[in-house]
């Protein structure tokens, strides 16, 4: 059980580096975001794969707090993107 | 006995990971920012999901379950929130820049 | 075998990651690297059995830098200052570059030619936790043995705030920074500021909580604290409050003073500057990190904003 679910998170490790290439090459700044939200859905399931393999005490805690912060920079980025088309509008 | 609740976990982790594979291909393939953007909110809810729901019967307690489960609640509500923005981003620009 | 594949595949990945977030050209897409990059760092604190320091990358590299960057960058892109003026001399980077390699070389080294077992003070540190009254070692360190350190780092990031809002212009002191947020109150974010700040501050409470005796902290509850005042200020549900508020500073300042309070009375209590009185140690520790947390959830957005930019409002 727990080489699989060792082996399970390699591939998504894998799939998610995979993902790497969007962030690298994805011709606009929101395929970039998607990509760093894969990273972070997919880091958590590694996350939680890994620490029931390899029996790390309070590990879900770290994935709570992941979780509750992946869509942080998503979020900033689109507001900036917003904020960036009205400047020149003056101050707010 | 362990071996039925096993059983359950390979498959749910499994489908999870299927989701996670066709979650980025097409974050890869697909044509355009949109559709793109389809492919990852998959790979978010379905894939996660999936893997959660294949580690619930193997966690110690039910509290270890119980954080499982806010864990994928979470998840769930950031992705859906970041797919919402993405997109009427994209649209409200143009796909520009 | 499979865990080797893992740690190896990590390793190729954060290397990749910080690789190109130095040498991407734009400036968003090094900021979406270095946030994913943080991401995976905390996986490999996982891997290390470093679980308080994965807690802390999460909060920190996983969310509020990635916020910061992105603040200060659009802040940047709306400046009358040509960019090529401030960017750094070709001779300048290669200097830098050079630097940091030696030092990347230099800690490499050390940690590959460490004796095995490595030197280590945890039996000793295990030995006496329970004079403390606490069960994880990381906390006891932190707060028991070390705690003129940490009382030092809170000052610290009193002095970085300070630091930070000293960029501001002249007229524009006693105003409000501002952090990227929303220009039109859509739904979608008024929602999400709405649902997840209740769940996000009890978790960050119980995390703060739970460091005393298994992985948490301070910190890390204080940083994730930290991140929800942040989203709802985002969202535009709360105006980002002037630096000239009272209640702002006398927050910032809690932290070290209480800290520095604690320490002062331990002459009369305990026969030493820190000392705490024995047998009543955990209740210290736990008044002392109670306000280093609302100290820490309330620097960190100050440092997340940035200077002010408006002036204040009378």
């Amino acid at each position: 059980m727990t080489d699989f679910l060792l082996s399970a998170a390699v591939f998504i490790l894998f799939t998610v580096a995979i993902g790497l290439f969007r962030i690298l090459y994805g011709p606009h700044d929101a395929d970039r975001a998607m990509a760093a939200q894969l990273f972070g859905s997919g880091g958590i399931a590694t996350l939680l794969l890994v620490a029931n393999a390899t029996r790390v005490p309070g590990v879900e805690d770290v994935a709570m707090g992941l979780a509750l912060l992946a869509a942080f920079a998503s979020v900033a980025f689109v507001n900036s993107i917003a904020t960036g088309e009205s400047e020149g509008a003056g101050e707010k | 006995m362990s071996f039925a609740p096993n059983l359950f976990s390979i498959v749910a982790i499994g489908a999870g990971l299927i989701f996670f594979l066709a979650g980025t291909c097409g974050l890869l393939r697909f044509p355009d920012t949109l559709s793109r953007l389809h492919a990852l909110t998959k790979a978010d809810n379905l894939g996660l999901g999936l893997v959660v729901i294949g580690l619930l019967p193997l966690a110690d307690n039910v509290l270890a379950a119980l954080k499982l489960v806010v864990v994928w609640v979470l998840v769930q509500l950031s992705g859906a929130t970041v797919g919402q923005l993405i997109a009427q981003s994209t649209r409200r620009n143009g796909r520009t820049e | 075998m499979i865990v080797q594949t893992l740690d190896i595949g990590l390793a190729a990945l954060v290397l990749t990651l910080a690789g190109y977030t130095v040498l991407a050209r734009a400036t968003f897409p090094a900021v979406v690297s270095y946030v994913a990059y943080g991401l995976l760092l905390s996986l490999i604190w996982v891997r290390l059995f470093s679980v308080d320091v994965a807690l802390t990358e999460a909060a920190i590299g996983g969310g509020l830098t990635g916020v910061l960057l992105i603040g200060a960058a659009g802040k940047r892109r709306g400046t009358a200052v040509a960019a090529t003026e401030l960017d750094p001399t070709q001779p300048l980077r290669w200097a830098i570059m050079a630097l940091c390699a030696l030092a990347a070389l230099a800690l490499a080294t050390v940690v590959v030619s460490l004796p095995d077992p490595a030197p280590t003070l945890a039996p000793q540190a295990m030995e006496n936790i329970a004079t403390t009254g606490l069960g994880n070692p990381v906390t006891a360190v932190l707060i028991a043995y070390r705690a003129f350190d940490t009382m030092l780092e809170k000052c610290v990031l009193v002095i970085a705030v300070v630091g930070v809002w000293s960029l501001a212009c002249d007229r524009c002191w006693g105003g409000a920074p501002d952090v990227p947020r929303a220009v039109a109150r859509g739904g979608t974010l008024t929602f999400f500021a709405q649902v997840l700040p209740p769940l996000g501050i009890l978790i960050g409470i119980r995390i703060f909580w739970i460091g005393a005796d298994e992985p948490g902290g301070a910190f890390q509850g204080g940083a994730i604290l930290a991140a929800m005042w942040v989203i709802i200020m985002m969202a535009g549900l709360t105006d980002v409050p002037a630096i000239s508020k009272r209640w702002l500073r006398i927050a910032l300042a809690a932290g070290p003073i209480v800290f520095l309070g604690v320490g002062i009375l331990g002459f009369a209590a305990a026969g030493g500057f820190l000392a705490y009185p024995h047998g009543f140690a955990k209740p210290v520790i736990i008044f002392v990190e109670i306000f280093m947390t609302l100290s820490i959830a309330a620097t960190l957005p100050m440092l997340v904003g940035g200077a002010p930019i408006r002036a204040p409002r009378p």
